[in-house]
């Protein structure tokens, strides 16, 4: 009991770190680059819009570690979304909505395919979506290797389609008051992460994910159906993606190739900043929030400094990723001693 | 009680981490500061000047935001360079630089913390010609004006870019075409003669690639004996290059020509090409064109590798402060600059130009 305590502890407090990691960091921008408006409500909504995308994907890889798999095809995946959505409206001539409904169903059909080879066909997460990802790039390219730019009136309505806040106006320079502002594409991720949220803590479906998981023999001892449960988790997990890289499509408004490369690993990189162990049974949807917000962060950071190499945000984001793979296994490692 | 002085211990450490990590990252920031201060309280003044009169503060540091593709070619390094030298503090501007790593949505990011910053210009190098009409229209609410630089944009509203300072990728695509006409009238008096040319192209989508491929296409099909065999992308670099020349020379062995949309990729398919224990340059069996002209593409042909190497100048930064200037006066520009090019090819006194060179 006590240990179970214990472990609950552990979990909420890679949690905390997270958060209030993000806080400091964000403190550290405001007192270096105050003078330069870091310290803008804007800034910290522009978080949430360039983010969008990747909070969705980065949701439904939180739910794919904690059943104890991955899954790397999630940026392919995403360039795919992008230039389907862009084939369908540009060159097929077909309206959003449905052009938006093709692209849920592949995400549920790619979600599907996976899932079942991983699930029944007991298949590593990691070979299969590995497969996935060449597929989903090589079809990419397949369909045009031309990036195909959306004109689509309706689609582009809804990416143009800013939502001021009339709260915190601010005279710029220029003498004209600028009120923050955020675009649909936040308030859609927000939804889904708190949607997740609810399905993975108060459902009975997300209890058995943690459960399988932590440790699938145990959760088959307890009559779950693994199979099923991990299948499920692969598809809900493509229909995320589906959803997450309509989003990134909504910020960058065509289909091309080159889209979202190595997008897998920012999902990753937040899920695990924001607590979730990789060997499965713990994590947190919105700890993989805080984990994509300390990334845009660093991202601000390095903007904002203005003479720094870019290729320094992944320098930044290599250290606090080590040291929270270290933090993990120390807790992971006092946990085994204690028992 | 263990447990607790551990976990006391591990943010501790984390603290002191991240510490150390802020700092490192912000080595500049005092001296960065400091600039933006007092460009701050230049403006200040500037604005209770401009009330009485627009008379011209010279002490009125211009800060410019340049969102740059990356790093992935020499070009690209020399085109950094001029934008690094020209807009220094001793001509009265602040720069702020961003390089992409070839990624729009880190483009589309750092255009959105230039905004923020309320930089008086920003310059965008477009990694890609579409999907920036959200984030310029941002801009241009902001009142910010953005001037191109390298590619072209496509977008249903021009005012969302006061201008555009590039080559004419067409007229270079042209003017490989026009070169290989002329050298293959020298090298052989057989006009009919089956000639066979891969290309390797840049990233797909980019306004050099598209033009450059479209340029050489044009005087192609005035030739109904040039036969291109394969165009594929070796994304502008080096390895890529080498990579799908690699390819090319297993699937076809009778190539004649390699066009290389830029030089780092026709290094590498040189690299391929003398590994498969083929010859390439004016005395070889393989004909090299490429394109941006580089320092390094001048040390090729002279060492008799590369045959030709069309000029697309990187230097935009003296074109893009000419602009601002007149900005600054309130002056109009025109939408499109194109920059001054030629060609250079292995007949040349080559080692006269290259040390005339700045890149």
């Amino acid at each position: 009991m006590k240990d179970k305590l214990k472990n609950i502890d552990n979990k909420a407090f890679l949690l905390y770190m997270t958060i209030v990691l993000f806080i400091i960091m964000y403190g550290i921008g405001v007192v270096m680059f105050g003078n330069k408006g870091f310290q803008k409500p804007q800034v910290f909504l522009n978080l949430f819009i360039s983010n969008a995308g990747l909070i969705v994907i980065a949701t439904g890889m939180t739910m794919v570690i904690i059943s104890g798999g991955i899954d790397i095809s999630v940026g392919s995946f995403v360039a795919l979304t992008c230039m389907v959505l862009a084939y369908l409206m540009e060159k097929i001539k077909i309206n959003a909505p449905s052009a938006i409904a093709v692209v849920i169903i592949i995400g549920l059909i790619f979600g599907l395919v996976q899932g079942i080879l991983i699930s029944y066909l007991n298949i590593q997460p990691f070979i299969v979506t590995l497969a996935g990802m060449f597929f989903a790039r090589g079809m990419t390219a397949i369909i045009s290797q031309e990036m195909i730019s959306i004109t689509n009136e309706t689609f582009l309505s809804w990416a143009n389609k800013k939502i001021t806040i009339p709260l915190f106006g601010i005279v710029n320079k220029k003498g004209a008051v600028v009120y923050p502002y955020i675009y649909p594409t936040v308030i859609v991720a927000l939804i889904i992460l708190v949607l997740m949220f609810i399905l993975l803590k108060y459902t009975k479906f997300g209890r058995s994910v943690y459960a399988v998981g932590g440790n699938e023999q145990s959760a088959l001892l307890l009559g779950l159906n693994v199979k099923k449960i991990k299948l499920q988790v692969y598809v809900l997990n493509g229909l995320l993606c589906s959803i997450g890289g309509f989003l990134f499509c909504l910020n960058t408004c065509a289909g091309f190739v080159e889209q979202a490369k190595g997008f897998e690993m920012e999902a990753i990189a937040g899920a695990v900043i924001g607590g979730t162990l990789l060997t499965g049974g713990v994590g947190n949807v919105f700890g993989s929030l805080f984990g994509v917000l300390i990334k845009g962060t660093i991202e601000a950071f390095v903007s904002f400094q203005g003479t720094l190499s870019s290729w320094w945000t992944k320098i930044i984001i290599a250290a606090i990723l080590a040291f929270f793979i270290i933090l993990q296994s120390i807790l992971a490692m006092s946990k085994r001693g204690k028992k | 009680m263990i447990k607790r002085g551990l976990s006391l211990f591990v943010s501790a450490v984390m603290l002191t981490m991240f510490a150390l990590t802020g700092c490192g990252g912000g080595t500049k920031a005092p001296e960065e500061s400091k600039a933006v201060e007092s460009s701050e309280t230049a403006s200040e003044s500037k604005s209770e000047e401009a009330k009485s009169e627009e008379s011209k503060d010279a002490s009125k540091v211009i800060v410019v935001g340049y969102a740059q593709v990356g790093a992935e070619s020499d070009w690209r390094t020399a085109n950094t360079e001029s934008f690094k030298s020209t807009f220094v503090p001793e001509n009265g501007y602040e720069l702020i630089f961003n390089d992409a790593q070839q990624k729009q949505e880190n483009q589309i990011k750092a255009i959105r913390d230039f905004i923020q910053q309320e930089v008086d210009y920003i310059v965008l190098a477009p990694v890609v010609e579409t999907g920036w009409d959200t984030v310029l229209q941002e801009a241009k609410d902001a009142g910010i004006p953005v001037i191109l630089s390298d590619r072209m944009i496509k977008t249903s509203d021009d005012s969302l870019y006061t201008a555009l300072v590039c080559g004419d990728f067409i007229k270079e695509g042209e003017t490989a075409g026009h070169w290989l006409e002329e050298y293959l009238r020298s090298k052989s008096a057989d006009n009919d003669k089956k000639i066979n040319i891969v290309t390797l192209q840049g990233t797909i989508g980019a306004s050099a690639q598209v033009g450059r491929t479209d340029g050489f296409a044009n005087i192609l099909a005035q030739h109904p004996n040039w036969n291109m065999l394969a165009k594929q992308t070796g994304e502008f670099t080096q390895s890529k290059g080498q990579e799908v020349m690699e390819s090319f020379l297993k699937q076809f062995d009778d190539i004649d020509v390699v066009v290389a949309e830029n030089d780092n990729m026709a290094f590498g398919a040189i690299d391929a090409i003398k590994a498969a224990g083929k010859t390439c340059g004016p005395n070889g069996d393989i004909t090299v064109i490429s394109f941006d002209a580089v320092k390094a593409a001048f040390d090729a042909m002279i060492a008799g590798d590369l045959n030709a190497s069309i000029e697309c100048s990187p230097l935009h930064g003296p074109r893009v402060a000419e602009i601002i200037q007149k900005l600054e006066k309130g002056e109009t520009v025109d939408k499109i600059q194109y920059v001054d090019e030629s060609y250079f090819d292995t007949s040349m006194d080559l080692e006269k130009i290259k040390a005339g060179r700045a890149y």
